[in-house]
């Protein structure tokens, strides 16, 4: 297994100070690493994603730039090209439209284009998802968008240990990575984490592979096949069907691209009933892409399939409404449910 | 105009009391009322009001995140705005939108939650008075931390070349964010990229509401004339955070009790007495002012919220058959709503 095993450790840290740590690391042993984005040197990033950076490495390499998406996300590309490796943060995933030229054709596309004599070694982070009530352009995960445009690595941690460990990878990867953090998941003050993305984080640097779907809960009847806040959820919906004796699998896929669908299928073949979850959209989307892959490779295993995903519908601002297109924990419950009927 | 400035202070001052409940002692954006972010533009008001006074109900806005001052000074409807950035049924979005997602048709208002954004639009519906020649003129208003980006760039190129009826307004208040003006850009007196584009510029350097509406006057005019776009900067004040919650650890405290000591409205209420207005009718409009405001949000806390299942409608005018799996009783959620 490519990934060191953690020692025990006792240090919790917030899913944001475990990826700033990581960049923090790497960009002491690299001199060409750099993270560039709006906000991120003297307020620390919106959501916390370079918090104490600026202190440690000053302007020159934690760099605020103007509201300039389409120049910055360009300028990183660039600066890969040459040989850097930049980190450039979108602030919202939302924003992604405003520069998505060169995002898709630039990012992902110039190594391909190139028959593989450029690379493009950068980090695009960027903040996703909902459930505080701020409207359709600031609360998408848009999981699938990346992740169905070829040639970016795409990531989703859902907890400061899987975090920091994919951080390290994205940093190193040659390739383009997207990684895509949660909000609600960062430990930030003003927006309180559900319990679980809080976890022991080891001091020394790690790596965990992309591509390595994790089982975060072990389990038999139902398999459950989910990414960034939504583990949580599933795992809290796991934790009350275990009451009623329903064993409940909790896959956390860390990786879109590459995605693991190896240990989904495993799951699978030992549970037969699939769960898939998903805070983006419906349709098109990762919850269409986990089962059709399941009905290829799998389909004399499968005796039901439930999705759990946003309705095709842009996200709405008052409450009751977000309450009802984003799944929440009794959704997933009723889901798994309904496979068993 | 002055009534228009007391109103939109008076009412960020209301929101910014019903924003904060429920979200104290640990400050938490999704507790309470109004929910989500809340950009507020005290410090802002003269750059509105003296640029709508001159506009009509089919003239065209589109603001910023932080609309709540334009979209008073352009006639927005205050009742309805308010049960929207409360998130109730009766809201102007019918609480899909939010306080940086405000529609009104009725007097042709959009804003839009990200950057520059409403530049593209206001170029849309210049050309549309103009393919149908109609005088009606559009204004698109944004922050100078907008002026980056390709959107606003972009859409000065083409009104200028299609020589549209379109005013540019910019509101400096000197912070994008944690960002200073002089971190982003070299060019001071931003009214000078309409060198750039081959179109007036002209910048209000005080945010004196009398100055920025005599400037309007000037641009609104010539576009409503046929002569083409104006880029126009006002120097306005940010007297809080860029966001409610916003610990503007980053600013100088210097600066914000500066922005703070600056007062265009106190400044206009000055202009006013010296013009012979007394204080009995400055204070008359106050009260209007305050009145008006304080019905709007007791008529918004008192609306609906709305359904679960609203939030399946409105994804398309023209639903094609099979796309809504849950469909609404639109009828009966109104019903409930006004019981």
């Amino acid at each position: 297994m490519a990934q060191q095993e953690p020692q025990a450790v006792e240090r919790e840290l917030t899913m944001s100070r475990a990826m700033v740590e990581a960049i923090a690391h790497e960009m002491r042993e690299d001199d060409e690493v750099f993270y560039m984005g709006e906000d991120v040197a003297d307020y620390g990033g919106i959501f916390d994603s370079t918090e104490g950076l600026r202190e440690e490495f000053g302007y020159d390499r934690v760099m605020d730039v103007p509201i300039s998406e389409t120049a910055y996300l360009g300028a990183a590309v660039g600066a890969a090209q040459a040989g850097m490796r930049p980190i450039a943060e979108l602030m919202f995933v939302d924003f992604f439209g405003v520069a998505m030229d060169q995002i898709y054709n630039q990012m992902a596309k110039n190594t391909y284009m190139s028959g593989g004599s450029v690379s493009v070694p950068m980090v695009l982070t960027t903040a996703v998802g909902g459930t505080y009530n701020d409207a359709a352009q600031h609360s998408q995960t848009l999981y699938g968008t990346f992740a169905h445009l070829p040639g970016m690595k795409v990531v989703v941690p859902s907890t400061a240990y899987d975090a920091k460990g994919l951080m390290h990878n994205a940093i190193r990867d040659d390739d383009p990575v997207v990684y895509m953090f949660h909000k609600r998941l960062m430990g930030i003050g003003w927006m309180p984490a559900p319990d679980g993305p809080k976890t022991p984080v080891p001091d020394e640097p790690y790596t965990v592979p992309f591509g390595s779907a994790d089982v975060k809960r072990e389990g038999t009847d139902v398999t459950v096949v989910t990414l960034g806040l939504h583990v949580h959820r599933a795992l809290e919906a796991a934790e009350t069907l275990a009451e009623d004796g329903i064993d409940v699998e909790v896959i956390d896929l860390r990786t879109l691209v590459p995605l693991d669908t190896e240990t989904v299928l495993e799951s699978i073949g030992e549970t037969g009933r699939l769960v898939v979850v998903d805070e983006d959209y419906r349709s098109f989307g990762v919850t269409g892409e986990i089962v059709a892959s399941a009905a290829e490779e799998r389909l004399a295993d499968l005796e039901a399939v439930e999705r759990v995903a946003v309705p095709d519908v842009p996200l709405p601002y008052a409450r009751p409404m977000e309450d009802e297109v984003i799944p929440d924990a009794e959704d997933i419950e009723a889901a798994v449910r309904r496979t068993r009927e | 105009m002055f009534e228009d400035m007391v109103t939109a202070r008076y009412y960020e001052e209301r929101l910014q009391e019903e924003y904060l409940e429920g979200k104290q002692p640990a400050f938490d954006i999704s507790a309470g009322p109004i929910p989500g972010e809340l950009h507020l533009a005290a410090g802002h008001e003269a750059a509105a009001a003296g640029v709508c006074r001159h506009l009509r109900d089919d003239d065209t806005v589109t603001a910023p995140h932080r609309p709540h001052h334009v979209a008073i000074a352009k006639g927005v409807d205050l009742k309805r705005m308010t049960a929207e950035i409360f998130g109730r049924q009766t809201g102007l979005s019918g609480g899909k939108g939010g306080h940086m997602h405000l529609f009104d048709p009725d007097v042709n208002f959009a804003c839009s939650g990200i950057i520059a954004e409403g530049c593209p639009p206001a170029v849309g519906a210049g050309l549309a008075a103009k393919k149908r020649n109609e005088d009606s003129v559009a204004v698109a208003v944004l922050g100078e931390g907008a002026i980056s980006q390709g959107a606003f760039l972009e859409s000065l190129n083409l009104a200028a070349v299609q020589e549209l009826p379109v005013v540019f307004v910019i509101e400096d208040n000197d912070w994008a964010i944690s960002m200073p003006k002089d971190r982003i850009t070299d060019v001071e007196d931003g009214s000078r990229r309409a060198d750039g584009f081959g179109m007036p510029g002209v910048r209000v350097d005080y945010d004196d509401a009398t100055a920025v509406y005599d400037a309007a006057k000037d641009a609104i005019g010539r576009a409503r004339a046929d002569n083409g776009p104006t880029l126009m900067e006002v120097q306005v004040h940010r007297r809080m955070g860029h966001f409610m919650g916003d610990p503007q650890s980053y600013r100088p405290d210097a600066d914000t009790e500066a922005a703070q000591e600056r007062d265009s409205i106190e400044r206009l209420a000055d202009d006013l007495r010296a013009a012979g207005v007394s204080d009995d009718d400055i204070e008359a409009i106050r009260e209007r002012a305050h009145d008006r405001v304080d019905e709007a949000i007791e008529w918004a806390k008192d609306q609906p919220e709305p359904e679960p299942a609203d939030a399946h409608e409105d994804v398309f005018v023209n639903p094609p058959s099979g796309v809504t799996t849950d469909e609404p009783n639109h009828e009966l959620a109104e019903s409930e709503g006004d019981d």
